[in-house]
């Protein structure tokens, strides 16, 4: 048997941590200033006693800042984690410092997160000296029991970070992080800046010290690969929000979202002869300052929902529809100088405001329809009129469906808590293969 | 048969420092035919970026490019290239992508003045002609709205889209040779399909040849024809790439493969290589690698392993080869091998 099913078993679904809508905003202070970035936008899950969660999104989605909350390094905006029954979010003083000894963290970047200024020993008696823990003599003790737990040597105590390997300051952070035996670790990123052979010997260092301390681990990496090989269950975050949870393997197996059926199927596999199709996302995530109003990963989704009344539109034109609406919007985030706002609100020509090449090319051999046409022709003229955020709505108002509008529900897949963030779980709509597949 | 676009023979490319002598490419050979993707693996150390610099010109006192190591392209012996021969290689021969676009930008001009730029220098086009050409490049490479990104500096494009006005810019000098140094490896994989997808559509249209350095097996597996396998400063393995992976042969090869994770389900615990990648500060009279290896012996202690073939056009470096000699044959095979080929002194 698997280690991985095995630990399932044992952990009996206690949960130790429960996270309860949580959200984590970023510049929201001030009447004045621009709309907050949702760095995490209601997230809901529980951890389990004794088992490897992993938490998988790409640079932008939020894993870290979701991490770091749960640790306390960061303050939630909103909602509620609950470390083995006690709301963390609120705690102080005291009580924040005397709980802090049960979360740790190690951070991704070994040559940033060890003070270069400090010995090795000193760097893992830290967290010792500041919790008063014991005796000298004995705080010693146990930096030399820990170093040598992690694969150091005891004479490592007196050295300095820069004379050790990736790999070996790596496993001075995990002995740091391990000094107060916590019961709860997050792992962000741990071995992202590592060398395939090097991670390798840290993973299976990870491992067998879960074992040996009972710990329980959040994961966090944007490399999916590792992931399988490590977490019991796993989330897949995109823009703030949990999009798929489920047990590891079978979500790697059978991905119920479109955005997990993505991420899989772009990683490049070791294996050559390999001819799975691939479904390559277009564009790049949006900003988190302007975030869609229906489902965050609706502005790239391969199986986004078409609205009524356009069955009959091809699906290139749909297409160029669907880039032009994205340079659309592209075009209301950019931020004029004072010159081309003098120069607009003057009714002169902007160069922001130059658009018909552009609409040449993305529409060039692609059939307009008349339904389509009046639509694209207005946005148009709204834009070089200066007023791109009309034409945005415009758009929205024309070709905007449910995915546009309305935030999905997690809807439950399965027995074995599955939940997937897709309006394409509704009944009334054609499952996500169908609609990927055309 | 053709000649090889690039033709490298006993490349050799040295750093001096005060105490030592650091062999960062330690006597490599290798072809890249026209329009075939080659790829260099390693990991950190192992001498896969200072190659591509060398053939790009690019290495700088305290490094050197030792006499006898051969560089040709398209017939031309490039060690022996000024600086000024180099800069119109660089310009119109052979292009290079950077793992890191942010730094490979200007960020205090626009986008399209750098692409203009590069166009002005190459091709000789200014004014609204290069203006019309930059843009199309912008399309080439599928940045969306290319007239407006013309106007903007390189903070307000994101990772992936810095990638491909790289790209861009490289196009600009349409080169027949490519150089990729972990292009993809900053960029989030959704992105990273994105880039090597384009890389592949560039080849096909433009006739491309690309030599391409990563330490990922899957995208080499993705992307390369051939692949050169490199471990503290030589190529160890060499194979085309389908039977690289169906069959291993040198036992780093085999470690890197088993490392990584995900290939089986779940569970098992990952196959590691003990040991760290050596600095290679000697000549090699011996294998670097013996000191990780579960299967050296005595030999590999003082006999240089060379290339032997063990399959078709694929060879290995390594003293359990050839199969079917027995272990003293062999030694003695790859000791006459090292007498007559090679002079590491």
């Amino acid at each position: 048997m698997s280690q991985a099913t095995q630990r399932t078993e044992e952990s009996d679904e206690e949960a130790l941590i429960e996270v309860r809508s949580l959200e984590k905003y970023y510049g929201d202070d001030g009447m004045f200033s621009p709309p907050p970035v949702k760095a995490v936008d209601g997230v809901d899950l529980d951890i389990r006693r004794g088992e490897t969660f992993g938490l998988v999104g790409e640079s932008g989605s939020g894993k870290s800042t979701l991490g770091r909350t749960l640790v306390r390094l960061e303050q939630a905006t909103a909602g509620t984690v609950s470390f083995d029954g006690t709301d963390i979010t609120t705690l102080e003083g005291s009580d924040l410092k005397h709980w802090r000894r049960n979360a740790q963290i190690v951070f991704q970047d070994p040559e940033s997160s060890l003070n270069d200024r400090m010995t090795v020993g000193e760097i893992v008696r830290e967290p010792l000296d500041a919790h008063e823990e014991g005796t000298d003599r004995e705080r010693r003790k146990r930096v030399m029991d820990l170093l040598s737990r992690v694969g150091l040597r005891e004479e490592h105590y007196y050295r300095y970070p820069h004379q050790f390997s990736g790999g070996q300051r790596q496993r001075v952070g995990i002995a740091r992080a391990l000094a107060l035996e916590p019961e709860f670790v997050v792992l962000d990123e741990p071995v992202s800046a590592l060398d395939v052979s090097v991670q390798a010997k840290i993973i299976t260092l990870l491992e067998d010290l879960q074992e040996e301390f009972d710990l329980t681990y959040l994961f966090i990496a944007h490399d999916l690969s590792v992931v399988r090989h490590i977490c019991d269950r796993v989330a897949v975050m995109y823009l703030g929000k949990i999009m798929e949870m489920g047990e590891t393997e079978e979500l790697y197996e059978d991905p119920a979202n479109p955005y997990t059926k993505s991420l899989l199927s772009a990683i490049p596999k070791p294996d050559p002869t390999d001819d799975s199709e691939r479904i390559t996302l277009p564009g790049t995530p949006p900003s988190p300052r302007d975030p869609p109003t229906g489902c965050q990963f609706s502005t790239r989704c391969p199986a986004k929902i078409r609205p009524d009344g356009f069955e009959e539109v091809s699906e290139e034109t749909w297409d160029s529809i669907e880039r032009f609406r994205e340079i659309v919007r592209e075009r209301t985030r950019v931020e004029l100088g004072t010159i081309d706002r003098v120069k607009r609100r003057a009714g002169r020509f902007s160069k922001y405001d130059d658009i018909d090449e552009t609409v040449e090319e993305l529409f060039a051999g692609v059939e307009q329809p008349p339904v389509v046409d009046e639509h694209v022709t207005y946005a148009v003229e709204q834009v070089k009129a200066g007023h791109p955020q009309a034409a945005r709505e415009r758009l929205y108002e024309a070709f905007g469906s449910v995915c546009d509008r309305e935030r999905p529900a997690h809807h439950q897949l399965g027995e074995r808590g599955r939940e997937s963030y897709c309006h394409r779980h509704r009944e009334e709509y054609e499952d996500v293969d169908t609609a990927i597949r055309r | 048969m053709t000649e090889p676009v690039l033709s490298i023979r006993n490349l050799r490319t040295v750093f001096h420092t005060d105490r030592e002598t650091i062999r960062a490419v330690d006597g490599v050979s290798f072809d890249v035919d026209r329009g075939e993707t080659v790829g260099i693996v390693g990991e950190s150390g192992s001498g896969k970026s200072v190659t591509a610099r060398s053939i790009m010109g690019l290495v700088d006192s305290p490094g050197e490019i030792l006499p006898g190591s051969s560089i040709r392209f398209n017939g031309e012996e490039l060690t022996d290239y000024t600086d000024a021969q180099y800069r119109e290689i660089r310009g119109s021969g052979i292009g290079m992508v950077f793992q890191d676009p942010q730094k490979s930008l200007n960020p205090v001009y626009t986008v399209g003045n750098q692409i203009i730029e590069a166009l002005g220098e190459n091709q000789g086009l200014s004014g609204e002609e290069a203006r019309k050409e930059a843009i199309e490049l912008l399309e080439a490479v599928a940045i969306p709205d290319p007239p407006r990104r013309l106007n903007e500096y390189p903070h307000e494009f994101s990772g992936g889209m810095r990638q491909r006005a790289m790209i861009a810019m490289m196009l600009a000098c349409d080169p027949e040779f490519l150089i990729c140094d972990e292009p993809t490896t900053a960029l989030d994989v959704t992105i990273e399909a994105q880039i090597l997808e384009l890389l592949q559509e560039l080849q096909e249209e433009r006739g491309l040849s690309i030599l391409f350095i990563t330490h990922d097996m899957g995208v080499i597996a993705e992307i390369a024809d051939r692949v050169n396998v490199m471990y503290a400063g030589e190529i160890v393995e060499s194979a085309p790439v389908e039977e690289l992976f169906a069959s291993p042969t040198h036992p780093y090869t085999e470690g890197l493969l088993e490392a990584i994770p995900g290939s089986q389900a779940g569970g098992e615990q990952l196959r590691t290589i003990d040991g760290d990648v050596p600095t290679p500060n000697e000549a090699a009279t011996y294998c670097r690698f013996a000191p990780r290896c579960e299967h050296a012996f005595d030999a590999c202690e003082r006999v240089h392993p060379e290339h032997v073939e063990v399959g078709p056009e694929h060879t290995a470096a390594c003293l359990l080869y050839p199969e079917e000699k027995s272990r003293e044959e062999r030694v003695e095979h790859h000791r006459t091998l090292a007498e007559t080929e090679g002079d590491h002194e």
